[in-house]
């Protein structure tokens, strides 16, 4: 290895404002026509620009220059979140997106990482909200603990699935899971203390004394949407677990789940317990889909059953695969896709379902990776081997 | 309990064992021979159900009398489900032979919804419930406070009866012979002679024929049919077919039963609520699999490293 060759910072910022611009663009597009068009050229771009080899360039150059690129990430999110500032449904649909982003990076540490299935994310988002809706009407607790303890209570109520999940694989695996959301659900609807069918109610965000639920306004007639403060917390909770995501997959723990996924007889052979890497993973996964979770109660101030469905646990996983199994930059135009195009284009709100799935079995066929596929692992970052 | 109660909810449950069997024996076929888990069985439960209440429509707009009605749906829905299942084999799974084992399921599932969200959409009035035509007799044998209702012996026939036709076609068959020399080893099987894609084609299309007929004993049994009925029959099937353990066609048997017992057992005998029912038995299949974690019927298996 020579002296780091270091690369240019272009292509970095570059991929940020375009991805910054896109998620714009895709947001405040008005007419369906617009928004099939921005659409189509992400996809596009995403496509082409991986064939002719931006992906690499854009690679190199933010691993060249990794604290510059991702402070730029955040003051693009920021950024984001300001110019929406008065879009009311536009800031609503990007909480949205950022939320099943940060489910779906408890998906990808589980699945991505350790290769453990999990068929029930939406059940375990479930937990997260039911917990955060019960703490903070009945208790006292300030309202970040909650969102704290809906994490912690969602990973307790997962590890109950640990001992089948550790003692089974592949199929067995998935059933174990299956079973859980399934069961989870019908357990709702017939609860009477937790609202049956109907659901509950969830009080609006309260951090430090700040009421989130009342518009932001100034002296002068300016008024931002009350939206802008949820976004502004959800991106720095994303941008917090992002990171330590990223961290870990970098990390000898990343090394270490990866092991265990790939190989999990010849990971024990080199003294790496793939059990306990599991259960971290599991755990892990479940509390940052829990956190999700309660902030989706808070955000939408209500929950029911019905949000929290096999279908919606199978949603979440087409994320994962749609951006690329393991990556956790792919979840971003993976939950845009998912989330904000049906919501958008009106035409094909009934007829969603049956385009997701239709979308993610070509996937699956002809492009197994996903939209951005995970990269081999790189020990030195930026350096050209 | 009252005998004649008890033989009521033993004979509610042995008929819902039936459905479930006929459901579960397709995925443990499909995994035997190719290791895989086809997760859209229980919308081709559905969609089987629907060919057949479709053609009924037809028949008895064109004047047909019951039974032929009967015969034409069954047949409808058989022929329809056995080409469905051919095809999906064909363009969905056997592409991914080589992927990710998970990939299949997702595969699936997500063909599952396009089935499903296809009749919600294209049926007409799709999301609603459709009445299932009675098209059975409908007297009753009467034993004090127990009925026996006729329809309900004939569908148990039919269940009945077509899982021993699968044993038999398993066992005695050369088609059979094929099936299982493939489920063992398929390189083999080839080496011998044996066409690997014809045997799984075929495999495909009796399994998938199962489902139709359970599609078809389900509408009977409770006269109604929806596009989403499929979801939780899926889930159930696949769970008995795992209960059992997979690949092993007695244990899906034994697996069907079990799972209706356990509904059975939550409905009638538990202290709650019997809307509890599902929750239930669903708690009791992921205990069964942390207790025997390959089924109940395992094959007996040293992992090679």
């Amino acid at each position: 290895m020579g002296a780091p060759d270091r690369a240019t910072i272009f292509p970095a910022l570059a991929a940020i404002l375009a991805g910054a611009g896109a998620t714009l663009a895709l947001l405040l597009a008005e007419t369906q026509w617009h928004v099939a068009v921005v659409a189509l050229a992400g996809v596009a771009a995403l496509l082409i620009g991986g064939r002719a080899g931006f992906g690499d360039a854009i690679h190199r150059s933010v691993a060249s220059h990794h604290r510059v690129t991702s402070a730029t990430s955040w003051l693009a999110g920021a950024v984001v979140v300001f110019l929406l500032r008065e879009h009311n449904f536009e800031l609503l649909m990007l909480c949205t997106v950022m939320l099943y982003v940060l489910a779906g990076l408890g998906l990808t540490v589980q699945f991505g990482f350790a290769g453990v299935v999990n068929f029930a994310a939406a059940a375990f988002m479930g937990v997260g909200a039911y917990t955060a809706a019960v703490l903070m009407t009945s208790t006292g607790l300030p309202h970040l603990v909650v969102v704290l303890a809906a994490g912690v209570v969602t990973a307790l109520i997962g590890s109950v699935l640990l001992l089948p999940l550790l003692r089974t694989r592949g199929h067995y695996a998935a059933l174990i899971t299956i079973a859980f959301g399934i069961l989870f659900r019908t357990f709702l609807e017939v609860n009477d203390t937790l609202g049956g069918p109907q659901g509950l109610k969830v009080p609006g965000l309260q951090i430090f004394g700040y009421a989130f639920n009342e518009a932001i306004e100034f002296d002068d007639e300016t008024e931002w949407s009350f939206y802008t403060a949820y976004a502004g917390v959800f991106l720095v909770v994303l941008g917090l677990a992002y990171t330590l995501v990223r961290r870990v997959e970098r990390s000898w723990m990343g090394l270490a789940l990866d092991a265990v996924r790939l190989d999990e007889t010849a990971a024990s052979a080199f003294g790496l317990n793939g059990a306990a890497w599991k259960i971290a993973a599991f755990s892990f996964g479940n509390f940052l889909a829990g956190i999700a979770g309660a902030l989706y109660a808070i955000l939408t101030a209500f929950i029911a059953p019905a949000s929290f469905t096999f279908g919606d646990s199978l949603l979440l996983l087409s994320i994962v695969i749609l951006g690329g199994l393991g990556n956790p930059l792919g979840l971003l135009p993976a939950a845009l896709v998912v989330v904000v195009l049906p919501e958008k284009l009106q035409v094909i709100q009934e007829y969603r379902f049956l385009l997701f799935a239709a979308l993610v079995i070509l996937i699956l066929l002809l492009r197994p990776g996903g939209l951005m596929p995970r990269r081999a692992r790189e020990y030195f970052p930026g350096r050209s081997s | 309990m009252d005998p004649a109660l008890f033989a009521q909810h033993l004979l509610n449950g042995v008929m819902l064992g039936v459905i479930y069997a006929l459901v579960a024996v397709g995925f443990t076929l499909f995994f035997g021979v190719l290791d895989v888990i086809k997760f859209s069985h229980g919308d081709v439960v559905m969609l089987g159900a629907f060919t057949a209440l479709a053609t009924s429509i037809a028949a008895s707009a064109a004047g047909l009398s019951s039974p032929v009605i009967l015969a034409a749906m069954l047949l409808a829905a058989i022929v329809g489900m056995a080409l469905v299942g051919m095809l999906m084999a064909r363009y969905l799974v056997l592409p991914l032979r080589n992927a990710p084992t998970l990939n299949v399921l997702l595969v699936t599932l997500m063909a599952g919804t396009v089935i499903r969200e296809g009749v919600r959409l294209f049926y007409p009035q799709g999301s609603n419930p459709k009445p299932f035509p009675r098209l059975l007799p409908t007297g009753a044998f009467e034993f004090g406070a127990f009925t026996l209702r006729h329809d309900s012996i004939v569908l148990l026939v039919l269940g009945v009866g077509a899982i021993v036709f699968v044993h038999l076609l398993i066992v005695r068959t050369r088609l059979g012979l094929a099936i299982r020399a493939v489920a063992q080893d398929p390189e083999t099987a080839a080496a011998m002679g044996i066409p690997f894609r014809g045997t799984v084609l075929a495999t495909f299309a009796i399994g998938s024929a199962l489902a139709a007929l359970a599609g078809v004993v389900n509408g009977l049994y409770y006269s109604e049919v929806s596009f989403n009925m499929g979801l939780l029959l899926g889930a159930i099937g696949f769970s008995a077919a795992v209960i059992g353990g997979l690949g092993n066609v007695y244990g899906a048997i034994l697996g069907g039963f079990v799972f209706a017992a356990l509904q059975t057992i939550g409905a009638v005998a538990l202290p709650f609520a019997s809307a509890y029912k599902d929750v239930f038995a669903f708690g009791v299949v992921i205990l069964l699999m942390a207790w025997k974690p390959g089924g109940l019927l395992a094959e007996r298996s040293a992992e090679r490293v």
